[in-house]
């Protein structure tokens, strides 16, 4: 059966129930592995990174699988899909995979079709200049930024993603097409709070932030929100029922309570928090959730705001790279960005990253007191002499 | 050894599916392209079309000019939707506010998920974008494809909705970004009936499950990753389309500790491949990777001068267990004290595999920070041993923990903040499994047990009378 081009297509708003399909779940993964792999399916022995972007999989017969990874934008239209289509039937007799971080991958089963396909991908450009499908995103380097919506799609966020993360990846091109870094580094992109993205457990993540309250819409709150529910929203109770002048219910909003989560507005959306001043750019470090030597651990928050400067976020850039440079320059073998900070101590992580330490960077908030330092093992450094001072303790 | 699916599987031929000739999918010259100028001013948008990492600017460009030679009855929502998307992400810049309107109500009937409403709040400016409805298609395990397929859901969403999409979405699926409300059934009675594929999960439903790239292509996995997502997915239908969960759920599937799923951060429950005997070891190519005739680590680190490989440094000293040692040439491990972090099974890949009496960890209730702060997930089964259709894990594990979730979690409480409200005793005894020492990182500091009446000698029914016949007052 052809996909159909009737304006409703099969279905019949008279009966929107007959004929209907539910519950058919994905399409079965098997037919979607080329031979090779379906092959060699739990028979692989070992696998090489050739160059960046490149990696060979050797299975106990012998068999081997070259996959060469390209760099994709996680937002793409039909055609670019299109173009992965004749690519992938031009080289890899139609297969193609993603990877979870937005990468696209080409399996070919030997050298030479590798090679071929390899020029191929690199000579493809946009005609405005960038690469299409740059190969790279393996071993100690960057790979691709995983993010979210942003003003693309999402009703909540406090910046953009696509064009952060094209900014991104532009200034860390380098790293992602060569593997000089002492250990891999995972940069993750949330818009808000809510992280639909999940970057929490990142080497670094960029996380848009508000830092206005919400305004209370309320000629219409009464009629299109649940009161209660939006009251109940609110993890530090700031949020309590009040009336207008005109005898309208509304809330009304204790705002040095508000840590700008947005949760009320999700809940109700006659309390909008967005505001081009107010929103920012958080920057979070040192996570990570591989379990290899040490155990997966949360990103911290290093830079409370930076500006939304759209579209090219240059502070935001230049923040980054900061970090990754001086990460790269003092780290050892196979230490990810959170395990150097942790050996040479966090205050030694913000003078080598030059990065100033504000109090908002001091946990107030629940768990706080998990990370007081409760020792005498600290490292002198411009912020401790800046306290001595401060108490008359030395000149 | 080959997997089977549930159902028969339609063949999926492009030719006989498509909707577009050849002349229609090749619609434009490189130099039309070039000399293109969409019907909005968008300077900071086209600041993003330099640089080399992929431009989405130029991307949807060229999407915009393929629509506009399209016919306009070729299409079933407006041709310059892609026009106006750029349109409005323009002013976004400038406002650096978002556009889109909070929330909206639309689906297809009989399920509550997998649609996600938008409208944008300028619709005067962008009538094209007016209604911009997401739907989640749900991905195969691990995201292979054949062209086939992608060249028919292109068609199908080029035809229907607005040619944009994610590759993928965070959770996993395949987005289709941006349709009207009268498209929804149709693109959903065409992707059952023509694709054989169904929508994903949205709302306070099961999500759809993802996995990692497991067996299929990689030597660590110790579990069939893709078949575990698929047999769960469909399994759990009823849950991933109706929400009857206070809050969202997801499964991930890992195939071993190194997570590129990163299901230990993101999913409320996760399950990670691990094994209970010992590392293979090849102590002929420990030698080699010593003698520097392997790369370590598969050449991860072939772009700077690191030295020579050295065991010690790079292997023995930075094991977290400190449970390998070298007697003469050869390398030895004390697999009892091993924690199976990965890192000597890393470095060294064609010396060191895992074992070969693999299962699974289980792991529950990690989420991101909305409401009281992220959390990890927290390991509670060590291990099971699995086989299709995972029976044991439904009955014994899944279903009670819904069970408990369903009937004590509140509205919009994760699965792992319920476990902190009522704690890991209350969980253990859900589960119906005794306490052990690997759930936590220490035993606690405080002493403040709640102790249960049953646990204390002669309970807690005392009379004061007899107290006070041993105290005075």
């Amino acid at each position: 059966m052809a996909l159909s081009t009737e304006r409703l297509g099969l279905f019949n708003p008279a009966k929107p129930m007959e004929n209907r399909l539910t519950d058919l779940g994905p399409r079965h993964f098997w037919q979607y592995f080329p031979p090779i792999i379906q092959q060699n399916y739990g028979k692989w022995a070992y696998h090489e990174i050739l160059e960046p972007g490149v990696l060979v999989h050797v299975a106990e017969n012998g068999d081997k699988v070259f996959t060469v990874r390209c760099g994709g934008c996680r937002f793409m239209t039909v055609e670019n899909i299109r173009e992965i289509c004749d690519i992938a039937d031009k080289y890899c007799d139609g297969y193609v995979r993603f990877t979870t971080r937005n990468n696209i991958e080409f399996m070919v089963d030997s050298q030479g079709k590798m090679e071929a396909l390899k020029k191929d991908l690199m000579s493809r450009k946009h005609v405005s200049g960038s690469y299409k499908f740059p190969i790279g995103g393996t071993g100690a380097g960057v790979t691709n930024i995983v993010h979210t919506q942003g003003y693309i799609h999402c009703h909540t966020p406090a910046t953009d993603a696509s064009s952060m993360v094209k900014s991104i990846m532009d200034e860390l091109f380098d790293y992602f097409q060569s593997m000089t870094l002492p250990a891999q580094v995972r940069v993750s992109m949330a818009c808000c709070l809510n992280m639909c993205g999940a970057v929490h457990c990142s080497d670094i993540a960029l996380l848009g932030y508000h830092r206005k309250p919400p305004i209370v819409d309320s000629d219409v709150l009464e009629s299109v929100c649940e009161i209660p529910l939006v009251i109940a929203a609110c993890p530090t109770a700031a949020i309590s029922p009040t009336k207008t002048d005109e005898g309208k219910k509304a809330v009304k909003i204790k705002e040095e309570r508000c840590m700008f989560c947005g949760n009320c507005y999700t809940m109700c959306m006659a309390l909008p928090l967005s505001d081009q001043k107010g929103d920012c750019v958080t920057v979070l470090a040192g996570g990570k959730l591989s379990n290899r030597i040490s155990p997966p651990r949360f990103s911290k928050v290093v830079i409370p705001a930076l500006p939304n400067n759209f579209p090219r976020f240059q502070e935001t850039c230049e923040a980054v790279k900061k970090i990754i440079e001086a990460y790269a320059k003092d780290a050892n073998k196979y230490e990810r960005i959170g395990d150097w900070a942790e050996r040479i101590g966090w205050e030694r992580f913000f003078e080598k990253c030059d990065i100033p330490f504000t109090e908002h960077l001091i946990d107030d908030y629940r768990l706080q007191y998990d990370t007081y330092r409760t020792s005498t093992q600290f490292k002198f450094t411009e912020a401790a002499w800046a306290v001595s001072k401060a108490v008359g303790g030395i000149e | 050894m080959a997997f089977e699916p549930r159902e028969e599987q339609k063949q999926l031929k492009y030719q006989e599916l498509r909707i577009f000739s050849d002349e229609e999918l090749h619609n434009y010259t490189e130099e039309e392209l070039k000399n293109f100028k969409i019907k909005h001013d968008i300077p900071f948008c086209e600041e993003l079309e330099k640089g080399r990492w992929p431009s989405f600017v130029a991307d949807a460009k060229r999407e915009a000019l393929h629509r506009k030679k399209l016919a306009q009855d070729r299409m079933m929502i407006e041709r310059d939707v892609v026009e106006d998307l750029l349109g409005q992400l323009e002013v976004s810049f400038k406002h650096g506010e978002t556009h889109w309107k909070h929330g909206g109500i639309v689906g297809v009937f009989g399920y509550g998920g997998g649609v996600i409403g938008r409208y944008s709040d300028l619709q005067e400016q962008f009538p094209s974008i007016a209604h911009f409805h997401t739907m989640r298609v749900n991905q195969p395990a691990s995201k292979f494809y054949t062209s086939d397929y992608l060249r028919t859901i292109c068609d199908l969403w080029e035809y229907r909705g607005s040619g944009m999409m994610n590759m993928h979405g965070s959770t996993g699926d395949i987005i289709f970004l941006g349709t009207f409300t009268e498209q929804l059934e149709p693109i959903f009675f065409e992707l059952g009936h023509v694709l054989q594929q169904d929508l994903g999960g949205s709302g306070s439903n099961l999500r759809t499950p993802s996995c990692c790239i497991g067996k299929a292509r990689c030597e660590w996995s110790c579990i069939d990753t893709q078949d575990m997502c698929y047999e769960l997915t469909h399994y759990y239908q009823d849950e991933l389309h109706r929400p009857a969960f206070p809050y969202k759920f997801k499964f991930k599937f890992d195939g071993c500790p190194n997570g590129c799923v990163a299901s230990i951060a993101r999913s409320d429950m996760s399950f990670i491949g691990t094994w209970r005997d010992e590392i293979r070891i090849d102590q002929e190519a420990v030698k080699a990777y010593m003698g520097g005739e392997i790369m370590p680590n598969g050449g991860a680190h072939s772009g700077r001068d690191w030295g020579q490989f050295d065991i010690h440094k790079e292997v023995i000293n930075l094991c977290p267990t400190q449970c390998m040692w070298m007697e003469g040439d050869k390398l030895m491990i004390d697999n009892k004290e091993c924690t199976r972090c990965m890192h000597c099974i890393n470095v060294m890949p064609r010396a060191l595999r895992p074992g070969k009496d693999t299962g699974v960890s289980i792991l529950l209730g990690a989420k991101a920070p909305i409401l009281e702060g992220a959390q990890m997930a927290l390991l509670t089964i060590p291990f099971m041993k699995t086989d299709p259709p995972y029976d044991n894990i439904k009955e014994k594990v899944v279903e009670p923990i819904w069970d408990w979730w369903m009937e004590e979690g509140k509205n919009r409480e994760r699965l792992g903040e319920l476990i902190q409200r009522q704690g890991i005793p209350k969980l253990i005894e859900v589960l119906g499994i005794p306490a052990m020492p690997q759930m936590v990182k220490e035993p606690r500091s405080n002493p403040y047990i709640f102790w249960k009446e049953e646990d204390v000698p002669g309970g807690w029914k005392r009379d004061i009378k007899d107290y006070r016949s041993r105290h005075k007052r």
